[in-house]
C-alpha cells in the first residue's frame, strides 16, 4: 500500500468523486434529518408555520413516539416482523440442509433455484403476489372449482407475513446454507454412532454449531421486515402499518416532518443496533473455528 | 435391522428424506408460482384469473400505452445514466481504499458503506427534505426529459455506487502489484498502466458491478418514489399506483420485460463472478 501523501495527485483524484458525492446527497440530508428530528415548528405572527422550524430546541420528538399510540404501532411492526423472521427460519433451515446435504453437483443449482426470484424487482413480486392471491385471482378461482371461497386473503396482517417472508426468504438461505455447509459432519456421525437420536443430534450438535448463521439469517431478515414499507402498504390493511409507513404519513399526510424525522432516527438506530448484534455474533464464531 | 441401507437411506441423507423434498419442492412452488402466473397471465385475453385465450395483444398495448412506455423508458435511462456514474465513482472508490494509507481509513471505510446499511425509508425522507429545501425538486420540474430526472439519478448514484466499490475492492484484493512495478519498469506512464493493466484486470468486476448497480437502480421503489417530483413516473412507480387499485393485464406484460431484462442480466454478473472464470 502507498501512502497518500507520496501520490497526493491520484489520491485526491481518486477520493474526492465518491467523497463529495456521498457528502453531498448522503451526509447533508442526512444531517438535515438530524437537525429536524430535535426541532419544531416555529410560531410566525401568533401561527404555527409550515415551512419554518425553529431548529435544536425540543426532544419532544423522540419523547412522543414514546407515547402509547406508537408505542401500539412499533409493537405491531415488531410482532409482524418477529412473526415473519421466525416462520422464514423454520422454512429456511431444512431448505439450507437439503441444499447441503444433496449431491455436490446438484448444489449450485438448486441454491440458485432458491435465491433467484429475489433479483426480480420488488414491486413486481408484490405485485404477482397480488394477483394470485386476490379474491378474484388463481388461488381463489381453484378453491371455486371444488365449491370453496373466495376467501378475503389480502389487505390483512396474514398476507403482509405472507409477502415478507417471501420476499426476503433467501436473505434466511444463504447464511444457513453458508454455516451448514462448513458443519463437519463426523460430529453428527459420533453423536449417532454413540447413540443419540435425530432429534437430540439436532439439538445438541447441529443446532449449536449453526447457531452464528442462524443469527445472521435472522438479523438480515429482522431489519429489511422492520423497515418494510411497501409490502405492508400494498398487502396490508389500514391496521397493518410499519415504522416505515408510519415515517411516510408524517411526511406525505400529517405533515409533521420534525416527528418523521425522529422516527426515521429511531429506526436507523435499530438497524445499528441490529447491525453491531451481528458483528458481535462474527468475531465471535470466528474464535470458536479456531 | 438390516445389514445394507439402501441409497439415499442413510442417516445423514438429509435430502433425500420425503418430508423434506417436498418442502423443497413447496417453497418452490411457492416462490415461483406467483411470477409465472403474472408471466403466463400476460398472454391472457382478459384480467379474469382464468385462462381464456392467448393473445399477445397485452405487449402491443403496453407498448402503445404512453404512461406504461413513460415510466419504463424513465427507468431505463436513470438505470443506464446511473449506472455508468456508480461503477466510475465505485470503482475510483475502491482504488482509493485499496491503494492508499491514509488517516482515518477505517472511518472512511465504514462512510462509504453507510448507504448499503441505512434503512432506505430514511435515504427516501432526507433526499426528499433536501430536494425541497434546495428547491431542486422545483427546478427539476419543467426541464425537457432527461434532466427532468436528475434528481432520482443523483439520488440512485448515491446509494448504488457504495455496492460497486464492494463488488471491485474484493476483486483487487487478488491483484499482484508487481505486474504494475513491471510495467512501469518498461517505461509505462502511471495513465498508461492504470489503463492498459489495472483496468484490464478489474474489468470483470467492473461488469459485474455494472450490472449490480443497474439492477439495484431499476429496482429501486422507496428513494425514487421521495426524491422525485409530481410529474416523473418509474417503473415501479406506476406498479405501485397499480396494486391495490386493480389488475391491469398490460401490466403484467410491461412486468414480464423487465423480469427478462433483470433476469438477463443477472446471469451474465454470476457468470463472470464465478471464480473459475475470473480470469485466475
Amino acid at each position: 500500500m502507498d501512502e497518500w501523501k507520496d501520490y497526493k495527485r491520484v489520491f485526491l483524484t481518486l477520493a474526492t468523486p465518491g467523497t463529495l458525492w456521498l457528502a453531498l446527497f448522503f451526509i447533508i440530508p442526512m444531517a438535515f434529518l438530524f437537525v429536524l428530528s430535535f426541532s419544531s415548528k416555529a410560531v410566525v405572527d401568533g401561527e404555527t408555520s409550515s415551512t419554518v422550524y425553529d431548529y435544536f430546541n425540543t426532544v419532544k420528538n423522540y419523547t412522543s413516539a414514546a407515547g402509547s399510540d406508537y408505542l401500539v404501532l412499533l409493537w405491531r411492526a415488531v410482532w409482524t416482523s418477529v412473526v415473519a423472521t421466525f416462520v422464514c427460519l423454520v422454512v429456511a433451515y431444512p431448505l439450507a440442509v437439503a441444499v447441503c446435504f444433496a449431491p455436490p453437483r446438484y448444489r449450485p443449482i438448486l441454491l440458485l433455484l432458491l435465491v433467484l426470484p429475489f433479483w426480480i424487482n420488488l414491486l413486481i413480486r408484490t405485485y404477482a403476489i397480488y394477483t394470485i392471491f386476490r379474491t378474484t385471482g388463481v388461488v381463489n378461482q381453484a378453491f371455486g372449482l371444488v365449491g370453496l371461497g373466495p376467501f378475503e386473503m389480502m389487505n390483512n396482517s396474514g398476507a403482509v407475513i405472507m409477502g415478507l417472508v417471501y420476499v426476503y426468504l433467501p436473505f434466511m438461505v444463504l447464511p444457513l446454507y453458508s454455516t451448514i455447509e462448513k458443519l463437519d459432519r463426523s460430529f453428527l456421525e459420533a453423536s449417532l454412532d454413540l447413540g443419540a437420536s435425530q432429534a437430540t443430534t439436532f439439538w445438541r450438535i447441529t443446532w449449536p454449531l449453526t447457531l452464528p448463521g442462524v443469527i445472521t439469517g435472522v438479523i438480515l431478515v429482522f431489519i429489511p421486515c422492520l423497515g418494510t414499507f411497501l409490502i405492508s402498504d400494498r398487502l396490508g390493511g389500514p391496521n397493518d402499518i410499519t415504522i416505515a409507513n408510519t415515517i411516510e404519513q408524517q411526511f406525505l399526510e400529517a405533515n409533521n416532518w420534525p416527528f418523521g424525522s425522529a422516527l426515521s432516527f429511531i429506526l436507523m438506530y435499530a438497524t445499528f443496533f441490529a447491525l453491531m448484534v451481528r458483528a458481535f455474533v462474527a468475531k465471535r464464531s470466528v474464535g470458536v473455528d479456531a | 435391522m438390516s445389514a445394507q441401507l439402501k441409497p439415499g437411506r442413510g442417516p445423514l441423507d438429509y435430502a433425500t428424506r420425503p418430508w423434506i423434498v417436498a418442502l423443497f419442492f413447496l417453497s418452490l412452488v411457492f416462490l415461483y408460482a406467483p411470477i409465472i402466473s403474472l408471466v403466463v397471465f400476460s398472454f391472457n385475453v382478459d384480467k379474469t384469473g382464468v385462462w381464456h385465450g392467448f393473445t399477445v395483444m397485452n405487449y402491443v398495448k403496453a407498448w402503445n400505452n404512453a404512461d406504461i412506455f413513460a415510466a419504463l423508458s424513465n427507468s431505463l435511462v436513470i438505470a443506464l445514466v446511473s449506472t455508468i456514474f456508480s461503477t466510475i465513482f465505485g470503482a475510483m472508490t475502491a482504488l482509493t481504499l485499496w491503494r492508499f494509507r491514509f488517516p482515518f481509513k477505517n472511518a472512511y471505510e465504514g462512510f462509504v458503506a453507510l448507504p448499503i446499511v441505512v434503512p432506505e425509508i430514511c435515504m427516501g425522507i432526507s433526499l426528499l427534505m433536501f430536494f425541497t429545501y434546495t428547491g431542486m425538486m422545483e427546478f427539476t420540474r419543467d426541464l425537457p426529459f432527461p434532466l427532468n430526472l436528475s434528481n432520482i439519478i443523483f439520488a440512485h448514484i448515491a446509494f448504488s455506487f457504495p455496492f460497486v466499490t464492494v463488488v471491485v475492492r474484493a476483486r483487487l484484493q487478488g491483484f499482484n502489484r508487481q505486474l504494475e512495478e513491471a510495467s512501469k519498469d518498461l517505461g509505462a506512464t502511471e495513465l498508461q498502466t492504470f489503463f492498459n493493466v489495472l483496468v484490464p484486470f478489474m474489468m470483470p468486476a467492473l461488469v459485474a458491478g455494472a450490472l449490480l448497480a443497474f439492477t439495484l437502480s431499476l429496482d429501486d421503489f422507496v428513494i425514487t418514489f421521495f426524491s422525485s417530483g409530481p410529474n416523473t413516473t418509474t417503473f415501479p412507480v406506476k406498479i405501485y399506483g397499480m396494486v391495490k387499485r386493480g389488475v391491469d393485464m398490460q401490466i403484467n406484460a410491461a412486468s414480464t420485460v423487465l423480469i427478462v431484462i433483470t433476469l438477463a442480466a443477472t446471469m451474465i454478473a454470476m457468470k463472470l463472478q464465478a471464480p473459475n472464470k475470473a480470469g485466475h
